[in-house]
């Protein structure tokens, strides 16, 4: 049993994507996925600890009525666990510090940079970047191309050089605190993904960067490359017919470039974890 | 007290959201403002401490990054004019309500009934301004007087010590909870004059039903063991007017209707809703024998079709016109998560998998004065479309089809169509899914939201009834994140058997929900005053038919009730339980103990008269235009494409989340550029199977002009041939039909309500004959029958309208096909005849004629065609597919090409056609049931071999060279254009939307 890799997604509040994120977690290859209200951690009948891997999936926690997932965050941070006199806040970097990978896409990214769980430059879990309006001040859909930074620790993106995925939001622009913020991120090569054209080069053009995100950030990890966060959908991509142009391209291989960020970390706990 | 916490930008922070207000006021009022830059305001009305205070507006309701707060002093500096913008006391205020939620996580204490926190934002404008200017800017973008309330102060009476005064919207309500007696032993006069002030919407005939009943002596002897007089209370004539209401009892669609065809023929139609609609469903399930696809039709909150042996499809579309006309953003939203609702609550419950969405607009370039009252269709375009994005991005919920169909009539009344597909298990606990039934003693729940004044009476209330201090009954505010909590709980209650019947709480709130699953028993006790409020001072009668949303009603069995409100509390998520169904026979309400309704059910439900209507039909002599073909037919055909009506659509679809739930296969936007309309989405709803879901619809509101008999089989066909285009199969489809009228009912204010009501006879008429004979069923639908504008001497009747919505399956989506050509090489073929139907086209009406040749369906060759096309598509034979509509086969090329990619060249001559037809009748007539697509070099064979016997002609071919060339009738060029300028003019006219 203990050779199984064991993934959780938490669901509830506003929480869209889990059915989807938890069937792309199978199709890399996990033997346990969990989607999990948040009730039951809360009421402390499920545990973080059990889990290798924790994914924070796309949504409107709580309408993002106070701006992208800050009353989630708000939540995460305060709610006490039932019976324990503990914060889920406490349970989760406990999760941090045992090694184990989390990762947050679009809603759950937003989420990790307002817990301050990315970029998390110091260690300190204290926020240092944010995820705002569009440039333009509208939700948008829209596939574009991604460059992955081959010098990044992260353990999501090993391997690939770029991928293609949707976005869906209209809070993904990436601001820095400070200059300083952005030297570190680029220098420690943590900005992991950026929008890019088709020949992944990239760019602050719209729309192929779709929201004017900083130095054209769509992702970043954390040190340990093992906090991953993005605002466009792996999980929408685990299949060819997926893609929106499966009906003209023929040399579509069946899996999508997505689920090579769920295979990637299923890899990952299974040589490191297990 | 209440503290004021002001959350601004930080110096340098692009203020993106100020922006688009600044570019959107420019375009909607023409008022051109320097700057506006935006501060959100949350006024916590609670006894809380300075400090929790301070944690507060530094931690949840600001971003440390970007932000920066003010608590109880203002921030805004640089301005000429401060407009702040917040709800009138009792509106949904939903930023308000997490704001509230996220103060209880850091406090650790809930708030109490009196306290809240309120929501407004502050706009501070640069530019030449004065209060009029500014007002105009308040009321005509940034606020909706019905809901919303603003200060407008000058750079010059600012006070930088005190700012924006505090303001407290609270409900504040003195009112004793009473129970009125009101005698119906008058008068006519009288009796009328008691439904119009009440709102009640009963006319004589039914106020007479009502006094009868109450004048009853046995009537009363009953009433008399339960406390009651002879008086009918205001709770029980409420609930019997909404019982009757149009809305729910569909008064119009039951009617006993005459009808008189104008050439001497003459009948009765005992309903229209069960001769044609009910009728055709019946027959076609005959004759389907047991490949029948209906599962349950008419009786439910939405109908369910066969999927595959584990699931079943739940579809259903409702209208939301009139709270759209008055606020668009709120009644858009409440449009879509209310519609969310009736599938939710269709049989044992449903997961929702995709919502659709049609609106029939004016157009937003409307240049014309408006009569009082009406908003300008641009702030009704940019409201709806926002609404219904929010409602369906926040829910999670892909919006995956729709359409906006403009013509300037809709002024009068906008029509927001919403529509919502859901997912059912076929067997539950060992039951069909699709079955429900509430027995005695189970306990009345109701879940979710909670009651306020919210929509009662619906919309019929006008803004001038409002006040200072009174809660807005007129429009609501839907609330996604409350309905998704309700809906994640639910799901689990379901599979966990906590229940055995589930409803939606809609028009008509738990009168309605409760009202009617009590049929399955024979009666209820309901006690009124367990019901939560929102706020103190609801009146028993309000309490029963408030339409407050995100609310279901359930029947949970007496065994399961404590494990079922436990597993509420654990999520979150507010369950009452409000009494009992029994079999007494009565619908029977109490408040505090004491009776204070109490009718016999039969008499409530089956007791309103039957309508009776005149229709009579006559010809309105119809001409075609003598016109002359125009000179530069590539000219006309760029105009065409820029037509509203034609155009993308992009910038709207792009707000929508058609992907959430990773199940969109075919999506709204295909081709080289991710850009091309597609004719259909096609979903494909398990994750381990390859069979799929096709959801379609057809609306063709200008034929109505010439007939609404063709407009209705236009509708239905253009419905199909967009659902077969993309590969769902025409043998396992099924319709629902939603009508949009203008009122039918002859009268003083509507004299010609006779040929309206004839217009309505047609059209189902058209409804019965082509579903039967396509072999469609209707599984269900809708009708709005008051869709006019009348004040003063202006009245606008929108053209009557029918969207016919369709959703089938599709073996296996691998065979979709899009509608973008592929490559060059392949060849291209139009399926179907063209005949010279230009009438109501959209090639008329840009030359400024009706016509008279108005489209007609042939079921019996396009039903062959289609299914023809299904072989080809399981055959691989097809390498693009696209439905001729609008504008007819000149403008289905061009899209065709532009989308691809690739150039097209088509010859005339090789059209298959009605003899003597012009070249403009070729281009731009809509004939139904036809289709372009293209075919590889090497299946030319086998898809001619399929198609031989068939109405089916090789145009031409595609190309390399990005050109639509259209070679005409006598060898000539008759169209030659690159893709680039035909996608620019399709583009460009609602780019910036």
């Amino acid at each position: 049993m203990s050779k199984q890799v064991k993934a959780i997604v938490i669901a509830g509040n506003g929480t869209n994507c889990e059915r989807e994120t938890a069937h792309a977690i199978r199709l890399a290859g996990a033997e346990v996925v969990d989607i999990v209200h948040i009730s039951e951690l809360l009421a402390g009948r499920v545990c973080l600890s059990d889990y290798h891997f924790l994914n924070l999936a796309g949504g409107f926690l709580d309408g993002d009525d106070l701006g992208s997932a800050k009353a989630g965050a708000n939540r995460l941070l305060h709610a006490p666990v039932a019976g324990s006199g503990e914060h889920l806040s406490d349970h989760l970097r406990q999760f941090i510090a045992d090694g184990k990978l989390i990762m947050g896409v679009c809603n759950g990214f937003q989420l990790m940079v307002k817990m301050g769980l990315l970029p998390d430059l110091d260690g300190e879990l204290r926020q240092s970047a944010t995820l705002t309006f569009n440039d333009n001040g509208r939700f948008e859909d829209r596939w574009v191309y991604l460059k992955a930074d081959a010098e990044s620790p992260c353990i999501f993106t090993r391997g690939l050089d770029g991928v293609y995925l949707p976005v869906r939001h209209g809070e993904g622009k990436l601001v820095a605190e400070s200059e300083q913020v952005l030297a570190d991120l680029e220098s420690r090569h943590l900005s992991v993904l950026k929008y890019s054209t088709k020949d992944f080069s990239p760019t602050m053009e719209y729309p192929a960067n779709p929201n004017g995100s900083l130095a054209a950030i769509a992702g970043l990890c954390d040190e340990t490359g093992r906090l991953f966060g993005l605002m466009p959908h792996p999980e929408a991509y685990v299949h060819r017919t997926q893609h929106p142009r499966w009906t003209r391209e023929d040399d579509l291989p069946e899996d999508g470039m997505g689920l090579w960020l769920y295979q990637n970390a299923v890899k990952f706990i299974r040589e490191e974890l297990l | 007290m209440a503290w004021r916490i002001e959350v601004g930008l930080k110096k340098g922070v692009r203020d993106a959201r100020g922006e688009r207000v600044r570019r959107e006021i420019a375009e909607h009022l023409g008022i051109h403002l320097k700057e506006v830059r935006t501060i959100d305001v949350y006024t916590v009305d609670a006894n809380l401490t300075a400090e929790q205070i301070e944690a507060a507006a530094n931690g949840p309701f600001s971003d440390p990054v970007i932000q920066e707060v003010a608590i109880n002093k203002p921030l805004a500096v640089d301005f000429d004019m401060l407009v702040e913008v917040g709800y009138r006391p009792g509106v949904t205020d939903n930023v308000g309500r997490t704001a509230g939620e996220a103060l209880q996580y850091l406090t650790g204490r809930h708030l109490v009934a009196d306290e809240g926190v309120y929501t407004s934002v502050q706009y501070l404008l640069k530019g030449q301004l004065d209060r009029d200017v500014t007002e105009r800017i308040a009321s005509g973008f940034l606020g909706n007087g019905l809901i919303q309330r603003w200060d407008i102060i000058s750079a010059g009476e600012f006070d930088n010590s005190k700012g924006v005064p505090v303001s407290v919207p609270k409900v504040v309500s003195t009112a004793e909870p009473k129970v009125q007696q009101i005698d119906l032993a008058v008068a006519d006069d009288e009796l009328l004059r008691i439904s119009r002030d009440g709102v009640l919407a009963l006319n004589l005939e039914e106020m007479q039903e009502l006094q009868r009943f109450a004048a009853n002596p046995a009537t009363a002897a009953e009433r008399a063991k339960v406390g009651l007089g002879a008086s009918l209370t205001d709770v029980e004539l409420e609930a019997l007017a909404q019982t009757w209401s149009e809305h729910c009892k569909h008064k119009i669609f039951a009617a006993k209707i005459d009808y008189d065809d104008g050439q001497g023929n003459s009948e009765t139609i005992d309903s229209l809703f069960k001769t044609y609609i009910v009728g055709a469903t019946r027959t076609i399930r005959k004759a389907m024998g047991d490949k029948d696809i209906c599962l349950s039709v008419f009786k439910d909150n939405a109908g369910v079709i066969r999927f595959n042996n584990e699931w079943s499809l739940v579809f259903k579309v409702e209208t939301h016109n009139s709270p759209s006309a008055l606020d668009p953003y709120g009644g858009a939203l409440t449009g879509i998560v209310g519609c969310n609702r009736d599938p939710f609550g269709t049989g044992m419950g449903a997961r929702l998998m995709f919502n659709t969405d049609v609106f029939c607009f004016a157009s937003p370039f409307y240049a014309h004065p408006l009569p009082p009252r009406l908003l300008h269709p641009r702030r009704i375009f940019e409201g709806v479309v926002e609404g219904v994005e929010h409602g369906g991005n926040k829910s999670g919920i892909p919006t995956v089809n729709g359409s906006i169909v403009f013509d300037d009539r809709f002024a009068g009344k906008p029509l927001v169509y919403c529509g919502t597909a859901a997912l059912m298990p076929a067997t539950l606990h060992g039951q069909p899914g699709h079955v429900k039934k509430a027995l005695p003693g189970d306990r009345i729940v109701m879940t979710g939201g909670r009651i306020g004044k919210d929509g009662i009476h619906g919309a019929t209330f006008s803004s001038e009834e409002l006040h200072e201090g009174s809660p807005a009954t007129a429009v609501q505010i839907g609330d996604p994140i409350t309905q998704r909590r309700m809906f994640d709980f639910l799901l689990i209650a379901r599979d966990l058997g906590l229940y055995r019947s589930i409803t939606d709480n809609g028009a008509g709130g738990l009168s309605s929900s409760v009202g009617e699953m009590a049929e399955d028993t024979g009666g209820f006790e309901m006690h009124l005053d367990r019901a939560p409020l929102k706020y103190a001072g609801l009146q028993p009668w309000e309490i029963l038919i408030s339409e407050a949303q995100e609310r279901m009603t359930l029947a949970v069995q007496p065994e399961k009730i404590a494990e079922f409100l436990d597993l509420a509390r654990q999520m979150d998520v507010d369950a009452t339980d409000l009494g009992e169904f029994t079999d007494s026979g009565y619908y029977h309400c109490l408040y505090a103990g004491k009776t204070v309704c109490y009718l016999p059910m039969d008499f409530i439900h089956e007791g309103v008269p039957q309508l009776k209507l005149k229709a009579r039909w006559e010809d309105r002599g119809h001409q075609e235009p003598e016109i002359a073909q125009p000179l530069d037919m590539s000219a006309t055909l760029h105009n065409l494409l820029a037509r509203l009506n034609i155009c993308s659509k992009e910038s709207v679809v792009r707000r929508y989340d058609h992907e959430v739930q990773g199940a969109t296969v075919l999506k709204p936007l295909v081709g080289v550029e991710n850009d091309g309309p597609a004719d259909a989405p096609m979903i494909r709803p398990l994750p381990d199977s390859f069979e799929g879901v096709v959801v379609a619809h057809g609306i063709c509101p200008r034929y109505s002009d010439i007939d609404t008999y063709h407009m209705m089989a236009c509708a239905i066909d253009e419905g199909l041939r967009n659902y077969v285009s993309v590969g769902g199969n025409i043998d396992h489809v099924a319709g629902l039909d939603n009508f949009c009228w203008c009122d039918p009912v002859q009268s003083d204010r509507t004299p010609d309500g006779e040929f309206k009501a004839a217009q309505l006879v047609r059209a189902n008429k058209a409804l019965y004959e082509y579903c039967v004979a396509f072999g469609v069923p209707l599984v269900s639908g809708k009708d709005s029958m008051k869709n006019d504008y009348q004040i003063g001497d202006t009245k606008i009747s929108i053209p009557p309208t029918v969207l016919f919505s369709v959703i089938g399956k599709t073996e296996d989506i691998r065979k979709g096909v899009t509608m973008d050509i592929k490559r060059s090489g392949d060849l291209v073929y139009l399926l179907g005849m063209t005949f010279d139907e230009l009438g109501a086209s959209e090639y008329y009406d840009m030359l400024g004629h009706l016509g008279a040749n108005v489209p007609k369906v042939d079921a019996v060759t396009a039903l062959q065609r289609y299914r023809t096309l299904n072989r080809a598509q399981e055959q691989g034979l097809i390498a693009s597919c696209h439905d001729l509509s609008d504008g007819g086969l000149a403008v289905a090329l061009a899209e065709k090409a532009f989308a691809g990619g690739f150039g097209v060249h088509a010859d005339l001559r090789k059209v298959k056609r009605e003899e003597g037809m012009r070249e403009d009748a070729l281009l731009f007539s809509e004939s139904q049931s036809r289709l372009l697509v293209t075919v590889r070099p090497a299946m030319q064979e086998a898809f001619e071999s399929l198609f031989e016997s068939q109405d089916i002609s090789l145009l031409g071919e595609v190309t390399e060279d990005r050109e639509v060339r259209i070679i005409g009738l006598q060898g000539e060029v008759l169209v030659r254009s690159t893709i680039d300028d035909l996608k620019e003019a399709w583009q460009s006219p609602l780019r910036e939307m």
